[in-house]
């Protein structure tokens, strides 16, 4: 409903919802702040013509409306922070689940691409050396350190399972690019010498056919327009199918 | 993709082979068009031409304290808006990084974007020049009996804004001077160690951070929007006191708010970096400051919006644009709200909403007032009035289109649609609905364009065959109508103005006139 009203894309995350709630409330303060003086607005147009009105009033009005209403805009920004933006943006930035709960992936951009990394089986990530990066090897991994023989990585391709936590581990090779999914109410700037964690919790199945996709949010080049890559959500099995598939292509 | 229409045609085979724009020419545009919109376009005329030619005017001074400090800011200001516009020409073209020239992009982009930065230097020069000048002029050069209560309000957001100036802008002078070291010397200040860049190891990355470059650029650019907007709420002030013939209702809380804004404004600037990985502390400090200041606004919009309730309001050109101000300049305040919130403003963020938002608060907001500005003091200017017919066709014209130019926005962005994108996001799934807007509103623009035609047939024909005005063309209280001769001769005033009042004293009971200069001397009546 919330959706429809504001025009907003799909919301396929747990907290969406919730980002959107607020979203709609804080339109509906605007909507009525902007009624409100609006209407006073077009009727003191009309009444205080010099047509209607040829001679000012001096003193203009005694209200205390002015003062009154901006001490309740105020209020009601206190409340919004205090009571909505405080808590869901430290639930966005520290309540992380514990790692092992959660598919962990390295998510790293380039100029104009999306490289992800899975750790595989063993859980960890395989050290990466700039040194080795090449055509093929875009991530510059070093297949010879034991963490790295089960390693997945694939290029605009980002595959999820259904309601596990994600925990994305941000950076980039060259500009900033941002990391923004629309379905999913998240965008996180990856930044050239930062990682950057940001997580969330995919509730919705892509449907067959649909490609959900990343879109790089942050100017990074000529390119930046074609910086798109797709995430999909699958049922775990599938999921564990599709790592089998990609660990085989490795 | 198809050709531009129309303009196509006429744009080089670099930048547009056939008519249709290459990404590189689009990355050009966007990153010129704010440059030059914002340092070339409306910080001179806002502050460098009516601060230059009202403000001492209004205080009865007989020019600007130091007038070859304000030769030097012009001259300044004139070389870098042609390093600026002959950047286009380089190998490679202009600027391509966006104005806010991000690095590591910046420091790898093409040539433009050393000119762009020696362009800043020079630029930023001239401000700072131009800032001094102000606030000596406005504190050593006022009228005998013109304390700072007598101001009138376009002065006093003029030596705000010159206070923002004066201490915004060194810290973009010095990064921007970090940045060109790191392109031509081969220093890193901003670039970490690692970076690989089209498959190429940086050679002399290392050590510096990309962050500290957002730090600094937004550190200026913040206070820069209200650069942008107080003369602009200046102008209006002005111009709604003159045609409602009544004082500005809440004077003291215009100014006291006009104050606290300047303050506020330095410690806001970090909610432009919400997503740069931003911890709990931090974003909740600038969420704060950045509600806290929305209140100053909220109480000068309020006074000028209640200022109306029992005007006698003349419904001349100027005024409509300050009228159309208001509720525009409005939009792109309460648009602010949900971006200045860190979790709603992370489906918003660089999305067409913030285009949006701040094109409202500087397109129909200070663009508006602007030209409010023009058509109100032009009889001061020239002593001939505009066109008032002509007048009425721009300002609607203007006001029908530039809101169909940017409201749609505001659904793209809450659609999801990404800004900056040479193809508009059309590949993407979630854009397919809200890009259908794009037709009108580039229609709309065109029209827009249209109707500025207007306005440049106007000034100019008005300039030689306009009606001619009396010294005080609308009747008005403040020195620069009531003192000063139409067109001010050198030093502005044939005798030294003397203040007796208020800098709004219409339609004062007991007065036969709907309007008591602020030279007027005093009377019985007074008492």
């Amino acid at each position: 409903m919330i959706q429809r009203l504001l025009g907003l894309p799909i919301v396929a995350s747990e907290h969406g919802p919730q980002l959107d709630f607020y979203t709609a409330l804080v339109h509906l303060l605007m909507l009525a702040l902007f009624l409100g003086w609006g209407a006073y607005f077009v009727f003191a147009l009309h009444r205080f013509s010099a047509k209607r009105h040829p001679r000012a009033d001096y003193y203009g009005t005694k209200s205390k409306f002015g003062k009154q209403s901006e001490i309740v805009v105020g209020i009601i920004e206190v409340l919004f922070l205090v009571g909505f933006a405080f808590p869901a943006w430290a639930i966005r930035v520290n309540a992380f689940p514990p790692e092992s709960e959660a598919t962990v992936v390295r998510v790293i951009g380039e100029q104009f691409a999306w490289n992800v990394h899975y750790p595989g089986a063993d859980g960890k990530f395989g050290r990466t050396d700039i040194k080795l990066v090449d055509a093929n090897n875009p991530l510059g991994l070093d297949r010879r350190d034991p963490d790295a023989k089960d390693d997945i990585t694939t290029i605009n391709q980002l595959s999820l399972p259904i309601d596990k936590p994600v925990i994305v581990h941000l950076s980039s090779k060259d500009v900033i690019h941002s990391f923004g999914l629309p379905y999913f109410r998240v965008k996180q700037d990856a930044i050239p010498g930062m990682t950057i964690p940001v997580w969330f919790k995919p509730t919705m199945l892509t449907p067959e056919g649909e490609s959900w996709e990343i879109a790089c949010s942050q100017l990074c080049g000529l390119g930046h327009y074609r910086m798109r890559g797709f995430i999909t959500i699958m049922t775990p099995d599938k999921f564990a199918g599709w790592l089998k598939e990609q660990a085989a292509a490795q | 993709m198809q050709p531009i229409p129309i303009i196509g045609a006429y744009l080089s085979a670099a930048n547009a082979p056939g008519g249709v724009m290459l990404p590189e020419f689009y990355n050009q545009l966007g990153a010129m068009h704010g440059t030059i919109m914002v340092f070339m376009g409306v910080v001179p005329l806002a502050v460098g031409g009516f601060g230059n030619f009202v403000m001492p005017l209004q205080i009865g001074a007989p020019d600007m304290a130091f007038p070859r400090i304000n030769m030097a800011s012009y001259w300044a200001y004139f070389v870098g808006g042609v390093v600026m516009l002959a950047s286009f020409f380089l190998p490679g073209g202009a600027a391509n990084s966006g104005w806010t020239s991000y690095v590591p992009l910046a420091v790898t982009a093409t040539v433009g974007q050393t000119w762009w930065l020696l362009g800043m230097v020079l630029l930023i020069t001239s401000s700072l020049l131009g800032s001094l000048n102000f606030i000596v002029t406005i504190f050593q050069l006022r009228a005998p009996g013109l304390t700072f209560m007598r101001l009138p309000i376009f002065v006093w957001l003029q030596l705000v804004t010159a206070y923002l100036l004066l201490l915004a802008f060194p810290p973009l002078e010095a990064a921007a001077v970090l940045q060109l070291m790191d392109r031509v010397a081969g220093t890193s200040f901003f670039l970490p160690s690692g970076l690989v860049v089209s498959g190429q190891i940086l050679g002399n990355s290392g050590g510096g951070n990309p962050l500290l470059w957002q730090h600094l650029f937004w550190f200026l650019a913040h206070p820069e929007v209200y650069v942008l907007i107080l003369p602009a709420m200046g102008i209006v002030a002005e111009v709604l006191a003159n045609n409602i013939r009544k004082p500005l209702w809440g004077y003291k809380p215009v100014v006291y708010s006009a104050i606290f804004l300047g303050f506020m404004s330095f410690v806001v600037w970090a909610h432009h970096m919400f997503l740069t990985g931003m911890g709990t502390t931090m974003s909740a400090f600038f969420q704060t400051t950045t509600m806290i200041i929305s209140i100053p606004s909220v109480v000068i919009l309020t006074s000028l919006f209640l200022s109306l309730w029992g005007a006698s309001i003349r419904f001349t050109t100027p005024m409509l644009f300050a009228l159309a101000f208001l509720p525009m300049f409005g939009i792109g305040g309460l648009t602010g709200l949900p971006l200045g919130l860190a979790p709603t403003d992370i489906h918003l963020h660089d999305t067409y909403y913030v285009i949006g938002h701040f094109h409202y608060v500087v397109a129909p907001g200070t663009l508006f007032a602007l030209f409010a500005g023009i058509y109100y003091w032009f009889p001061k200017a020239t002593g001939r009035y505009m066109n008032e017919l002509l007048g009425k066709i721009h300002f609607w014209g203007s006001f029908v289109c530039i809101n169909i130019v940017f409201f749609p926005m505001f659904i793209q962005g809450l659609a999801g649609m990404n800004r900056r994108l040479y193809d508009g996001g059309i590949q993407y799934a979630h854009a397919q609905t809200a890009a259908k807007w794009n037709m009108p509103m580039g229609h709309a623009a065109f029209a827009l364009w249209a109707f500025q035609l207007f306005f440049i047939f106007n000034f100019f024909w008005s300039i030689k065959k306009g009606r001619r005005s009396p010294s005080n063309a609308w009747d008005a209280t403040t020195l620069e109508w009531a003192a000063a001769p139409s067109p001010p001769p050198h030093g502005n005033f044939p005798e030294p103005p003397v203040v007796y009042r208020e800098a709004y004293e219409y339609s004062v009971p007991g007065h036969p006139r709907d309007f008591t200069p602020q030279n007027e001397p005093e009377t019985k009546r007074d008492k």
